[in-house]
This record gives C-alpha cells, sequence and structure tokens, in this order.
C-alpha cells in the first residue's frame, strides 16, 4: 500500500491542475479587458445611448456586471469542448489521422446516456430518487456513456481503419467521414424504430436544475443574479477530474510512455516489444472514454440531443485541437478552453454591442474564424512544433 | 557452436520489387557475424526480415529454433532478438530514462529495469549524466550509445546493429566498435550491417557480402580481408 503511494508522481497531478487554471483565468482575463474597452469606447456613442435608455445602465456597467456568469459559462462549454478536442489530438498524434467520426461517438456516448435516465425515468425511480440516489444515477449514465463511446471508438478503429493503415491519408480520411454520417443515420433508426423520436430529453430529477446564489447585483432598473446552476458545477468537475486523469496516463503510467513512444516512432516502437496494434486501440478507447463522457454531460448542461448533436460540437472541438496545436494534449486543453470562453463572451455580448443587429445566433463565426486565421498564421497551432510532414 | 539463427533461402519484396533474392545466414552462439555490401544491396532489409517488420515471401527464418519468419516484432522481441535499427530511432520527446524503460517494456520486475540500465551506464558513462535529457537533444553518437543500451535493455540472446557508424566522427566510430567487442565478449552474439566494411571485419568473426540482394560471398573475416574482390569493393584497394 505504501508502495503505491510512493509511486505516485505528485507533480503529473498538480501540473495540468495548474495549466486549467492558467488557460481558464489567462482566457477570462483577455477577454474581459477586450470587452471592457469596447464597453468604455461604445459607451459614448448611440449604443450606450440606446442602453441607458432602455435599462438606465451604462454600457460599461452591464458588461462588468454579467463578466462573471459569462466567464463561468464559457468554462462549462470549454472544458466540455477540451474533453472532445483530447479525443481528436489524440488520435491525430498516435496516427496523423483526423478520425471525423470523433462527433458521433460523442453524440452516441450522449444518447446511450440518456436513454438510460429515460428508461429509468419511466419506471418512476428517477422522481423518487433521493439526492445521493440521483447522483448515483447520474455517475452510472455518465459511466454508461463512456463505455459505450469507448467501446464503439475501439470497434470502428478495427473496422474501418486499420485495414487501411498502409493507404494513403486521404483514404482513411474519407472512411472516417463515411462512418460519421453512418453512425448519425444509425443513431437516427434506432431512435426512429424504438421511441418514434429522435429529440431526445435529459430527464429532469435531481438538484441538477437548481442555482447557487452568490447575490444580486442592481443593474439599473433591474437586478442580475448571481449564481452557478448545480449542472455546470458537475460539468466542470468532471471535465476537471477526466483531464487530469488523462494527463497522468499518459505521462506518469508506463501505458501513457508507450502512447507517447508508438506517437513519436511507430517501427521502433514495435522493436521494444510493444504491440502497436494494441497501443492504438488503447487511444482510441482512451478517446472514446472521454468523447462519451462529455456527450452525456452536454446533454446534462443543453438538455435536448438530437442525432446531430454531435455535429457542431466535434467540429468546434476540431477547431479546438487546432487552435492549441492537433497532437498537442496540453493544446487540447488551452484550444477548448479559448474556444468556448470566445465563444461565450461573443455570445453574450455581440447583441448588445451591435444593438440586436447580430444577435448570440452568430457566435459560431468565431469558432471558425479562428480555425481559418490559425490555419493561415499559425498552422502548427499555439503550442505546436513545426514539425513538418512525416512521410 | 551452437546454431542461434538461421535463414534459409528468404526472399523479401518491397511492392514489387524483389529486394532479397533467395538469402541464407547462419549465426552461431558468441559470434560476431557481418553482413556488408554497398547501398541498396538488401543489408538493411534483411535485419528488417528478421525482426519482422516486413515479412518474407519465401524461405524460413529460426531463432533458438523457433520458426519466427510469420511472427508480429513485438512476439521476435520475446523470443530473444534485439534490433537497434537504422538511423538508431530514438524516441525525440522522450527522456534518456524513458528510452531505456521503453526497451524494457516487456519486464515487469523494476529490480530488474533498473540493474540492465546500470549496465548500460556502465558501457556508457555518458548517457548517465544526460538521463533527463530528451532524447532528440542528444549528439549522433550519444543517441547511438542509447540505442546500443536500449537495445540490450532487454537482455537479448542476439542483438542486431544496423549501420552503427553511420553519421560518426572516426573517434566515436572506435568507440563503439570498442563497446560492439565488449558486449560479444561478455556473450551477446552479434550481427551487424555495416557500409565501414574495414571496421566491421576487424572485429568480425565471420562475414558475408551481399549484392543486389543475394550473398556473392561467405568467409571468415580473415579470409574476406584477403579476397581481391573484397578489397576492390568494400576496402578500396587497388
Amino acid at each position: 500500500m505504501n508502495r503505491f503511494f510512493l509511486s505516485i508522481n505528485v507533480r503529473e497531478l498538480v501540473r495540468p491542475l495548474g495549466q486549467l487554471t492558467l488557460f481558464s483565468l489567462g482566457s477570462a482575463a483577455a477577454l474581459s479587458i477586450i470587452v471592457l474597452i469596447m464597453a468604455l469606447v461604445l459607451d459614448q456613442t448611440i449604443i450606450g445611448e440606446t442602453l441607458t435608455e432602455k435599462l438606465n445602465v451604462s454600457l460599461y456597467t452591464y458588461t462588468l456586471i454579467n463578466l462573471p456568469q459569462v466567464v463561468l459559462d464559457g468554462l462549462t462549454i470549454g472544458f466540455v469542448y477540451a474533453a472532445i478536442a483530447l479525443g481528436y489530438t489524440m488520435v491525430y498524434g498516435v496516427l496523423e489521422f483526423i478520425n471525423f467520426a470523433h462527433s458521433e461517438i460523442f453524440a452516441v456516448g450522449a444518447f446511450v446516456g440518456v436513454e438510460i435516465l429515460i428508461a429509468l425515468d419511466q419506471t418512476g425511480m428517477l422522481r423518487n430518487a433521493s439526492l445521493g440516489m440521483a447522483y448515483v444515477f447520474l455517475i452510472f449514465a455518465i459511466l454508461a456513456g463512456m463505455a459505450a463511446a469507448g467501446a464503439l471508438a475501439v470497434t470502428v478503429e478495427r473496422v474501418a481503419y486499420r485495414p487501411l493503415r498502409g493507404a494513403p491519408r486521404l483514404v482513411p480520411l474519407i472512411s472516417a467521414i463515411g462512418v460519421s454520417f453512418l453512425l448519425q443515420d444509425v443513431i437516427r433508426l434506432v431512435e426512429g424504430l424504438t421511441t418514434g423520436d429522435f429529440n431526445r430529453i435529459f430527464p429532469t430529477f435531481g438538484n441538477f436544475d437548481q442555482r447557487i446564489i452568490f447575490g444580486k447585483l442592481a443593474l439599473g432598473s433591474t437586478n442580475l443574479t448571481l449564481g452557478v446552476s448545480i449542472k455546470s458545477l458537475i460539468v466542470i468537475i468532471s471535465a476537471v477530474l477526466m483531464l487530469v486523469g488523462l494527463n497522468y496516463l499518459v505521462n506518469a503510467t508506463r501505458i501513457g510512455k508507450a502512447i507517447r513512444a508508438v506517437a513519436q516512432d511507430r517501427p521502433t516502437a514495435s522493436l521494444m516489444g510493444i504491440n502497436v496494434n494494441r497501443i492504438i486501440s488503447i487511444t482510441f478507447l482512451v478517446g472514446g472514454l472521454l468523447g462519451g463522457a462529455a456527450g452525456v454531460l452536454y446533454a446534462l448542461k443543453f438538455t435536448r440531443i438530437d442525432p446531430f448533436v454531435g455535429f457542431f460540437p466535434g467540429l468546434k472541438a476540431f477547431a479546438a485541437a487546432v487552435l492549441g496545436g492537433i497532437g498537442n494534449l496540453t493544446g487540447a486543453l488551452l484550444g477548448g478552453i479559448v474556444l468556448g470562453m470566445l465563444e461565450t463572451f461573443a455570445g453574450s455580448y455581440m447583441g448588445v454591442f451591435t444593438m440586436g443587429a447580430a444577435g448570440s445566433e452568430y457566435k459560431d463565426i468565431f469558432a471558425f474564424s479562428i480555425l481559418i486565421f490559425v490555419l493561415i498564421f499559425r498552422p502548427q497551432g499555439l503550442m505546436g512544433e513545426n514539425v513538418g510532414q512525416k512521410a | 557452436m551452437s546454431l542461434l539463427l538461421s535463414l534459409n533461402n528468404i526472399h523479401s519484396y518491397y511492392g514489387h520489387i524483389h529486394a532479397l533474392k533467395g538469402i541464407s545466414v547462419d549465426v552461431h552462439k558468441g559470434e560476431i557475424v557481418t553482413l556488408i555490401g554497398s547501398n541498396g544491396a538488401g543489408k538493411s532489409t534483411t535485419l528488417r526480415t528478421i525482426s519482422g517488420m516486413m515479412h518474407p515471401k519465401e524461405g524460413s527464418i529460426i531463432l533458438n529454433g523457433k520458426d519466427i519468419s510469420k511472427m508480429e516484432p513485438h512476439d521476435i522481441v520475446l523470443a530473444g532478438l534485439g534490433h537497434v535499427p537504422e538511423g538508431r530511432g530514438i524516441f525525440p520527446k522522450l527522456t534518456v530514462k524513458e528510452n531505456l524503460e521503453m526497451g524494457a517494456f516487456t519486464v515487469n520486475d523494476q529490480k530488474v529495469i533498473e540493474e540492465r540500465m546500470e549496465y548500460g551506464f556502465s558501457l556508457f558513462p555518458r548517457l548517465k549524466e544526460r538521463v533527463g535529457q530528451y532524447g532528440g537533444t542528444l549528439s549522433g553518437g550519444e543517441q547511438q550509445m542509447l540505442a546500443i543500451a536500449r537495445g540490450l535493455m532487454l537482455n537479448p540472446d542476439i542483438l542486431m546493429l544496423d549501420e552503427p557508424s553511420m553519421g560518426l566522427a572516426p573517434v566515436l566510430v572506435e568507440l563503439i566498435f570498442d563497446i560492439i567487442e565488449t558486449l560479444n565478449k561478455k556473450g551477446t552474439t552479434i550481427l551487424l550491417v555495416e557500409q565501414n566494411a574495414l571496421m566491421a571485419l576487424s572485429i568480425a568473426h565471420r562475414g558475408y557480402v551481399l549484392q543486389t540482394g543475394e550473398i556473392v560471398v561467405s568467409d571468415s573475416a580473415a579470409n574476406l580481408k584477403q579476397n581481391t574482390m573484397v578489397q576492390k569493393a568494400y576496402l578500396g584497394m587497388d
């Protein structure tokens, strides 16, 4: 027992926590400064005047008072993106291949988790559950979503990618896109046949929808309650646990070292007695587990899911992975957090800054503009190294 | 001397290119055997075929009495074969220590791993100074030392070295070849591929000369050094 504790590498547990805090605070601070400066400037214009007329508050005060809430929301979605982005980036690191079916792995995780909860709900167990049992059910749903997504990811690799291992790079990519469409339609088919409805709603139970209120702030003639919903907290805490766990797996365990060795030089890794195919399967498994958990957490946070639920989060997480430097785990964390934060800031402030001309429905512009700008000006991403293409 | 490794009439292909055209090589326990030949003769291909990185179309490869010609590299390693690949194959973003640990990936006993690591450090003290450094930051000579030390982590019956002198300064080449001789004296059988035929023949017991995928001469190292064809083609003598 003692030996076991001695062998835990504390540094690898603390380091990712530090990185997550740094990335969160850093991106929150940078974006806050930008919107506050914009608010100060726009305050003197007709935009500020209109807001003062409507809410009896200056644009600057409005922006400042909304900030804590925006940052919290940004963090929540940012951590979800980071968890999905890790799936893309791990597979890319090992195979130099973008697994475009990862968004559907995420969706399958979400569906399995939600369907289990709906089934439990129909037996009445959820409604009568004590608070403790509600959390047990939620954790069970998350674990089931992870297991299903992990198993699916391993299967997809075995069936659709491994036979194409020696083929030109474009071939497995096209296979991945095919798998992505296939899985979307399989979800639709299964849901259509079994429930007749492929919009599924996360059941209401436990205390997840409640908000912890920190206080009220006066905002002109109205009051603004400052708080955080319990489900956002659950998302943040679970994501942090997963991200720290993954970092530990990759950096401080034997399997993790083997994953890195296979990523750096596959033929030589096999000469070390490492079963390369098994390591690749493990990589897909880990990516799938994270994606599946992210799926259930996403459903918890946004309540409604449909067979295409994976598309946008998947694409944004891909953008996040590219932003951070694809193949780089720390980069995926950074990219996910920055992207989630940016999107939430844009969604929250764009409406009021443009007097309602461009509302939060345009927030996706930011995620994908970033993708384009990164590809043009820093194709290796924020934390990536310029390694060039491997043969 | 007992037969440790034996290739019988091996044919290997890269796609449609017939790279090895019926190679037969024997390595006995305790020997240093060298394969010499010019670029593209099939020396590295022979080693890659032995270690399972490519599979022969025809022929058998017997290691310790077991046919390994259809096995995968990670299983062949367990059968007692170490392969230090061409270009050294150092993991650039793993530390020296992690590189060595990877060499012992299939060993579960931490004590054994540490003992073998110490053995490697005793051969190459320089590696001990660099233990926490990334493999990619080492010099070419240090990388070759690391590759050999890593190849010894599984305590193989036979160690195959692919061009250990490539890109190294003469003084380092001497050092590496001294170590190879030392290893052999301590009981490791060596199969050495070299373009530097003079160096290879100076430490080897026997040698095979490859030309375009075929063995043209095989003899004791001493005799090969006296062979006029070998002298002319590979030793730079007229």
